[in-house]
């Protein structure tokens, strides 16, 4: 398998006015194509600073991070934000959706930065929102649905450009066991099924156990 | 299309706080649609006023009359084509509440000196033959329902006593700017009534009004009508029309002055508001516009957001705003003294001004929500707690 993600020299700080407060240090690694890593350890322990650098919505103090062999950390903004559009999908602890948007529509957004006809977009949509379960409730509001419903739309939203990397961060941090289970049991399928190369921030030893592969984070260094 | 959509899906998100949003510019525009028709209005006569006519007045002040002996003297100058005058009459129609201007002048000259006001032949000769006929403005024809033969009773306030005069004709305005609320009487009638009862203030007129043959010669020959009455008893003071009207109504141009500041303020004040009613949503989205960056959306695209949306609340408001205007000017104009504004109505220029105010506003209340939008970091939206 050939490496998809390479993690180099990472370092990561935040400055607190003169403070500067480093939260990766030194960070390399790789993660092959088609895997699941989970991210572990305690709260402050740099893991989501770390998915954040990989997903390209944050930049690291030094070092580099390459995805597919495109060293992200050169992007600027307008080419990163192009580029995080076409490869990478997202879900949130806190799902994030759009509440004035239906469970389509939410799904729908990535597509609109693509070249697709509305119906080759509706055609995506659906078979996303048909691989998490949720064909029969596109029209619903976000309000209308279950947290676990919910977390599976941002799923299909994330999945539905066929990214090369799906993110996630603490996805089942906000929901009880049944759902949290339906939402690691979707993820390994994504996994296995249709081969999807997936990083998944959390502290929860039960959905690490999903991952092929788990690494530590303790107080910013990989251990 | 989507993008349009979804302005308008977050527009409608606190419907109360939009529908309050929008009935504020709404009033802000039937406001600033109030006050600048207010001031259009005043300076009416100034946009009226043509540049082949000269007014000759008393220098020392308006109220004084000039002897009407300077008539043929006004008349010798080099340049002069025609010399009519009038008097303010004032007096009370029906009650002090029915206001029209009322003016004694010369039947002979003064349709001469104001091609603007349209009569017939017939009427105009009607005019001439009876002493005590005048002539009507269309517009206060149709307030008054007066008609050819029909009596009108002024109580005299400035020259006492109970005038008839019966109508012979009613003039129609030339143009959109013509004033058709004046009411003309022969200044004989007039004057032969003081030879009678106040001998003193007969063979008085309150102005000229010189029509000159080239208006590039109006301050030359103005220079020359006042030099012939230099160190007279009744010095005169003669200007363009435009010049005349201008100074006839500075003496109220600090209460127009603080109407056309009040029609500029409220819109500062209302930008505010719809600023402020945008801030809050942007802050509460804060979360929202680190997703669509997150998935890809660009500067461009939020922009278009939160201004669309900005645009969309201003244009609503801005829209009803005007539609509510002209039956609210219209009403406005019913509840004033009648003849008080001679042209009273929404002018195209004022349609202009708030349109583009409503748009300002849209603009500018979405500047600092769009500057915070876009500046602030993917991960700090995401942390952040409204």
């Amino acid at each position: 398998m050939s490496s998809l993600i390479q993690v180099q020299n990472v370092s990561k700080s935040y400055w607190r006015n003169s403070l500067e407060i480093p939260v990766l240090n030194n960070i390399s690694f790789e993660v092959n194509e088609g895997e699941f890593l989970a991210l572990m350890g305690p709260s402050g322990s740099g893991k989501t600073t770390l998915l954040n650098l990989i997903a390209g919505i944050d930049k690291p103090t030094k070092g580099n991070v390459a995805i597919a062999g495109t060293d992200i950390s050169k992007l600027n903004e307008s080419a990163l934000a192009k580029w995080r559009s076409a490869n990478v999908g997202f879900v949130f602890q806190f799902y994030n959706l759009i509440p004035v948007l239906t469970a389509f529509e939410n799904v729908e957004l990535p597509l609109l930065l693509t070249k697709l006809s509305k119906t080759e977009r509706r055609k995506h949509v659906e078979m996303a929102l048909n691989i998490v379960g949720l064909g029969d409730r596109m029209y619903h509001y976000p309000k209308q649905l279950s947290g676990g419903e919910e977390q599976r739309v941002a799923i299909a939203r994330a999945v539905v450009t066929d990214p090369l990397i799906l993110v996630a961060d603490e996805p089942t941090g906000d929901l009880d066991k049944n759902s949290a289970d339906e939402i690691l049991t979707l993820m390994e399928r994504l996994n296995e099924e249709f081969k999807k190369t997936i990083l998944m921030v959390t502290h929860d030893p039960h959905a690490a156990e999903k991952a092929k592969l788990i690494r530590h984070l303790e107080k910013g260094d990989l251990i | 299309m989507k993008v349009l959509k979804l302005i308008f899906k977050n527009t409608l998100r606190h419907k109360l706080r939009t529908l309050l949003t929008i009935l504020g510019i709404m009033i802000v525009v039937i406001a600033f649609n109030l006050l600048r028709t207010v001031v259009t209005a005043w300076y009416a006569g100034v946009e009226g006023a043509a540049a082949n006519r000269l007014i000759t007045r008393q220098a020392v002040s308006f109220i004084f009359e000039l002897p009407y002996a300077y008539k043929d003297k006004i008349a010798q100058v080099q340049g002069v084509e025609t010399v009519s005058y009038a008097n303010w009459f004032g007096g009370v129609y029906i009650d002090q509440n029915q206001f029209f201007a009322r003016m004694a002048v010369d039947p002979e000259s003064i349709f001469d000196v104001y091609p603007e006001f349209l009569l017939s032949k017939e009427e105009l000769d009607n005019f001439k033959k009876e002493r005590n006929s005048c002539i009507v403005g269309r517009d206060i024809a149709k307030q008054y329902k007066f008609k050819i033969g029909d009596v009108i009773t002024l109580e005299g306030d400035i020259y006492p006593g109970r005038w008839d005069f019966v109508v012979r004709g009613i003039y129609q305005p030339k143009y959109k700017s013509t004033d058709a609320t004046q009411m003309l009487f022969q200044w004989d009638y007039l004057n032969e009534r003081m030879e009678m009862e106040a001998p003193g203030r007969a063979n008085w007129v309150g102005w000229y009004i010189v029509k000159i043959s080239d208006p590039d010669m109006s301050a030359e020959i103005s220079n020359k009508i006042d030099a012939l009455f230099k160190n007279s008893t009744a010095e005169t003071k003669t200007e363009s029309e435009k010049e005349f009207v201008q100074g006839f109504i500075s003496s109220s141009s600090a209460i127009i002055t603080a109407m056309n500041l009040m029609s500029f303020v409220i819109i500062g004040i209302i930008m505010l508001v719809l600023g402020n009613t945008m801030i809050m949503s942007a802050r509460e989205r804060t979360r929202e516009y680190a997703v669509f960056k997150t998935l890809g959306f660009s500067a461009f695209h939020l922009i278009g957001l939160i201004m669309g949306e900005s645009l969309l609340i201003s244009a609503l408001g801005g829209g009803i705003g005007l539609a509510f205007s002209f039956p609210i000017i219209a009403g406005f104009e019913q509840a004033i003294p009648k003849g008080f504004f001679p042209i009273f109505q929404l002018e195209p220029i004022t349609v202009v001004l708030a349109v583009s105010a409503a748009f300002i506003i849209g603009i500018t209340a979405s500047i600092f929500p769009v500057q915070r939008a876009l500046t602030t970091k993917i991960v700090d939206g995401f942390r952040f707690v409204g």
